[in-house]
């Protein structure tokens, strides 16, 4: 079900000139959609989005790279079309869908999320996306089913950053069933209204706001619905230090650094931390899925 | 003349404040690289790493230093000073980006610290560095006599402790890391078999 939540971020009134021009030429491509005229002082304040150049030039997408630079030098080299998204295991309707076919049938809307990484960064992203709710229940969602689990493109000759054993390939992601339903959680296929670029996660890629970043695993061409736990690549790689949840929490510690602020990105040389807020700050919409759980245990 | 001679000779021609320069240009064309928009949308973290991978370099140069001499003939003993000094000084602006650009807090850089190995190993890093680079002038050498020599050993400890904090820094499995360790281990084991002689004399 599309437009389940409204933009909470708003491009706000004092815009850096350069993502201005970004900007105004991406609101004309909305045609008066009406999206900056809601203000909202308490929130207004230093969230307008990254520009462009920020988002698309900053990334971590290890299959092109350790380097934040290595995927906008390396990731022309994926080929996107044509792309299918295998989606199996407990589902009326498995098969391939094509990317175009998915397109179809989906309604997307503009996210403004905020972004954080779990390496302490963090950005506010105007994604384009659907949710992917109604992607999962196009293939039908059958009873039993637990968790989602995500698998990105391997292709090694495509993929430069994979002939090393930097993680396991292919890098996989998952999320409980109820994650992956919520209203917050979209598959993103684009960014300032122009199709999403590839070291973004071409052509479609999950966005989890409430999480870090790695939880939204790009490039997706395998879906795959399950009763059991799925395999996910961080926590694999290092249990310790990355948990199945992932949860955005200024409370819980990352072994090797403080997750409890922040360096927002576009800030230049002397921008100040904020503070991390629980849930990325979206605690009002999630938190209630979590009732009950011990969130430094289930990190 | 061989051609190391010439290289050696060619060397000696250069004064060491010719590195002293270069070292202190470096970090200024950075800072100014960073205030107009030259190292990307994170300058922070791109100047923290460039000064921290520099002086793991100049700590792996001076450690080759007496290596090289042994091994090729090629003398830069004439600039072992200037590369330590250099070593400590990245060191030092290394950390400082740390502090006060990247953490910025100071409670939590203290936690930091004692509470996360890889900082707590760097830190001890630095602080063996720390009378190293302030002893590094003939006053000093004249001074403490003897002593200068066992005391700038540390250096060793401070090598190895500087790349393992690099290894611990990388996220996944990386490799530029390891090399780093890699080559320093090297150097410190090429150090050894004259030991392992006198033990065997001995």
């Amino acid at each position: 079900m599309a437009h389940r939540w409204k933009n909470d971020l708003t491009h706000a009134d004092v815009t850096p000139e350069a993502a201005f021009l970004n900007r105004r030429h991406f609101m004309a491509g909305l045609a008066g959609v009406g999206l900056a005229s809601i203000a909202k002082p308490a929130l207004a304040e230093g969230l307008e989005p990254n520009s462009w150049e920020e988002i698309t030039s900053y990334n971590n997408f290890y299959e092109f790279g350790t380097g934040k630079g290595d995927p906008v030098e390396y990731a022309h080299l994926m080929k996107t079309d044509p792309w299918t998204v295998q989606i199996d295991g407990l589902v009326d309707r498995p098969g391939d869908y094509g990317f175009e076919q998915i397109m179809s049938e989906m309604t997307v809307e503009e996210r403004i999320y905020r972004f954080r990484c779990v390496e302490a960064w963090s950005m506010v992203i105007p994604w384009n996306g659907f949710e992917l709710a109604d992607l999962l229940n196009l293939a039908g969602v059958q009873e039993g089913t637990k968790y989602v689990g995500f698998e990105t493109l391997y292709r090694p000759e495509e993929m430069p950053g994979t002939q090393y054993p930097v993680l396991e390939w292919p890098y996989k992601e998952g999320l409980r069933l109820d994650e992956a339903m919520h209203p917050l959680t979209i598959m993103a296929t684009g960014i300032y209204g122009k199709p999403i670029p590839n070291q973004n996660g071409a052509p479609l890629r999950l966005v989890v706001p409430w999480k870090y970043g790695f939880k939204s695993i790009k490039s997706i061409v395998r879906i795959t619905l399950t009763d059991k736990e799925p395999p996910t690549s961080w926590n694999q790689a290092n249990g310790r230090e990355y948990g199945f949840y992932s949860n955005v929490n200024p409370e819980v510690s990352h072994p090797r650094w403080s997750q409890a602020s922040e360096r927002k990105i576009g800030g230049g040389l002397f921008a100040k931390r904020v503070p991390t807020l629980m849930f990325n700050g979206y605690e009002d919409q999630v938190a209630d899925l979590y009732e009950g759980m011990d969130l430094s245990k289930f990190f | 003349m061989t051609l190391m001679d010439q290289i050696n000779v060619t060397l000696r021609k250069f004064p060491a404040w010719v590195l002293y320069l270069a070292g202190a240009a470096y970090p200024m064309w950075l800072l100014y690289s960073g205030l107009t928009g030259g190292l990307g949308v994170d300058p922070v973290k791109v100047l923290e790493h460039e000064m921290g991978e520099r002086a793991l370099q100049l700590l792996i140069l001076g450690l080759a230093v007496t290596p090289l001499r042994q091994f090729t003939g090629l003398n830069l003993m004439k600039f072992r000073r200037s590369i330590g000094v250099l070593t400590f000084v990245y060191v030092l602006l290394h950390l400082l980006v740390w502090l006060v650009l990247d953490v910025q807090i100071l409670s939590q850089i203290w936690a930091d610290i004692l509470k996360r190995p890889y900082i707590t190993i760097g830190m001890a890093g630095f602080i063996i560095l720390l009378p190293l680079g302030l002893t590094s002038n003939n006053w000093s050498v004249r001074k403490l006599g003897p002593k200068w020599r066992s005391l700038h050993k540390m250096v060793y400890a401070a090598a190895i402790l500087g790349a393992v904090h690099y290894v611990m820094v990388a996220k996944g499995f990386q490799i530029e890391p390891l090399i780093y360790l890699g080559v320093t281990i090297v150097l410190l084991v090429l150090r050894l078999p004259k030991r392992r002689m006198r033990v065997q004399r001995a």
